[in-house]
């Protein structure tokens, strides 16, 4: 049997290629597509070598649901509620995005006010995105308790979610050209008592997982990626930034007023699970920064930008001013006027560079768009992180990747 | 340093010289059309280039436009230099007649997916791709549901149709 082995051991492959048909030691299984620890629905068909992983092979678009091919025929304000099932653990960054594609390609003077909205919920968006992620982290290495926790303050900013567009997951929030509504008093006293309570919650529950002891020995050298291999596997967002590359769109290309404020962008030093935990506990740190600066300095002026050909206007308008009537059959039926164009615009979304790639002909719905999906980039690299890992490293590693089905599948 | 479209489209110019076929300034992005089998060549100069360093693939995708004879489809590839804050866009026309270009898979691993999407909702070919296969959509299926001939239901029309309602 050795001499065996011996003699097609050349190259590791090849070694486990005999090994499997000669004595039926490599084993496969099915890791999803619906599994409680892929936390969503994809496949990947693991090789494995008793608990080490060999090879495995991911199978996505189990939830695939055309939604370029929708987008070419619904009129722009329409395709929000789209973008909502892209990464629904922060779908106000995703409609926001939309919303910002749209004003660029229409060249629409947006008011500062509108931007500072648009950045407390952008953030309040990253903080839930993060403290799902992480969470699920913890719950992958064994502390259920470490779930639980967060779920009240993520309830709570989905209580401020509800306040401004009566949604709480798939939330179309927001307009093009601005808000439905101003901020509510109700808001205002939830998002004061929010930036209250949540940095004594958050860092309680930091302290269960960040410096434990289990927790690091666990995910500590846990699906590793150097920086060079994830700039050529299109890493963006806190993966990206956890192996050691500080490139932030909100930085690099600043939208939506995000050059007015002041924040750090965290890196890590691996890139393995405990840095991308660590990046992203150090975002939501540095988002509550940016909502208390934003909400600190909220300008005065009005919660929407003057575009009667896409912002549906008020309904006593509409019943009592034949303009505003007009505007409102128009925006209602899709006939808005389009300026021809590409674009492409990119926000910082949850999990890394959302981008919207936008080809208008002049007609009432776009000719091509196509989102850049950040987890269906940077989930190709997964097989070469967890070669050589043990399955239950695989489960956090996937975790902490934070890889959504609803924008992998799109 | 930033670098203005212009200076980049000049320095760009520069680089390439003839293999521009046409050149613009959309927008905040400079679009650059290159002839299909030059499109390798032309990603790794402005890849490998010292100056540039377009070292970061952000985007790769098709686009049909059903019109245009001889150049019904479109790959589009925004590329993105991080020394520079700059991106440009580039494009390269395929006839319908044979929808093929070169992979870039040894460029930017993260385009394998992308390529493979490309293929998956158009039909355009990758030469030395290492593994062009549908990827969202079943593998038995035999169209490419992106292009435009697969129109969606007409949002204006008056009366409804019965084709769209599984009825024939």
């Amino acid at each position: 049997m050795s001499k065996e082995k011996e003699k097609v051991s050349n190259s590791a492959a090849e070694f486990y290629n005999s090994k499997e048909t000669i004595d039926g030691d490599i084993a496969t299984i099915n890791f999803g597509p619906t599994h409680p620890a892929t936390h969503g629905i994809f496949q990947n068909i693991l090789k494995v070598d008793g608990e080490k992983i060999i090879s495995s092979e991911q199978t996505v678009g189990y939830i695939h649901r055309a939604f370029e091919k929708l987008a070419e025929r619904r009129p722009y304000n329409q395709i929000t509620p789209i973008t909502d099932r892209l990464n629904y653990c922060s779908s106000p960054i995703n409609n926001l995005g939309w919303h910002m594609t749209v004003e660029k390609l229409i060249q629409a003077e947006i008011p500062k006010r509108v931007d500072y909205m648009r950045v407390i919920i952008m953030e309040l968006a990253r903080i839930a995105d993060h403290l799902i992620c992480d969470s699920v982290v913890g719950v992958d290495t064994g502390a259920l308790t470490s779930f639980f926790y967060p779920f009240q303050e993520r309830e709570k900013i989905y209580e401020l979610y509800e306040e401004i567009c009566g949604a709480r997951l798939t939330t179309n929030i927001g307009r093009i050209g601005g808000f439905e509504r101003d901020f509510t008093p109700v808001f205002h006293t939830k998002l004061k008592s929010f930036l209250k309570t949540f940095p004594k919650a958050f860092s309680e529950w930091d302290s269960m997982l960040a410096r434990n002891r289990i927790f690091m020995d666990r995910t500590r050298g846990t699906g590793p990626i150097s920086p060079e291999r994830a700039l050529a596997y299109g890493f963006t967002g806190p993966n990206l930034r956890a192996a050691g590359v500080d490139y932030d769109v909100r930085v690099m290309h600043p939208y939506s007023s995000y050059e007015d404020f002041d924040f750090i962008i965290p890196v890590g030093v691996n890139g393995d699970t405990y840095d991308r935990f660590m990046v992203r506990q150090e975002e939501i740190r540095q988002s509550i920064r940016i909502i208390e600066q934003a909400y600190g300095n909220l300008p005065e002026g009005n919660y929407k930008a003057d575009v009667p050909d896409f912002y549906l206007p008020d309904k006593a308008d509409v019943y009592n001013n034949m303009e505003a009537l007009i505007y409102h059959f128009k925006i209602v039926m899709g006939e808005m006027e389009i300026p021809r164009g590409e674009i492409y615009h990119s926000v910082e979304g949850g999990n890394g560079e959302l981008g919207y790639y936008l080809i208008s002909d002049g007609g009432r719905t776009p000719y091509r768009l196509q989102f850049r999906r950040p987890c269906f980039i940077y989930y190709q690299a997964y097989p070469e992180m967890i070669t050589g890992q043990t399955i239950s490293d695989a489960v956090i590693t996937l975790s902490s990747m934070n890889v959504i089905a609803g924008e992998l599948d799109a | 340093m930033v670098l203005s479209n212009e200076d980049l489209k000049s320095q760009v110019e520069a680089l390439l010289g003839a293999d521009i076929l046409h050149s613009e300034i959309n927008f905040d992005i400079l679009s650059i059309e290159v002839a299909a089998d030059k499109i390798h060549a032309v990603i790794a100069q402005l890849q490998k280039d010292e100056m540039l360093r377009f070292e970061f693939l952000t985007l790769l995708g098709g686009v049909h436009y059903p019109e245009q004879v001889d150049r019904e489809f479109a790959v589009v590839y925004h590329l993105h230099s991080w020394k520079h804050k700059i991106r440009v866009r580039l494009k390269a026309f395929l006839p319908l007649s044979n929808p093929s270009i070169d992979s870039i898979t040894d460029l930017y691993p993260c385009a394998n997916w992308m390529e493979r999407e490309t293929y998956d909702f158009y039909g355009i070919t990758f030469a030395n791709h290492p593994d062009l296969r549908r990827i969202l959509n079943e593998d038995s299926m035999d169209y490419f549901p992106l292009r435009k001939e697969y129109a969606l239901e007409d949002a204006t029309r008056e009366d409804k149709d019965d084709r769209f309602f599984g009825r024939f």
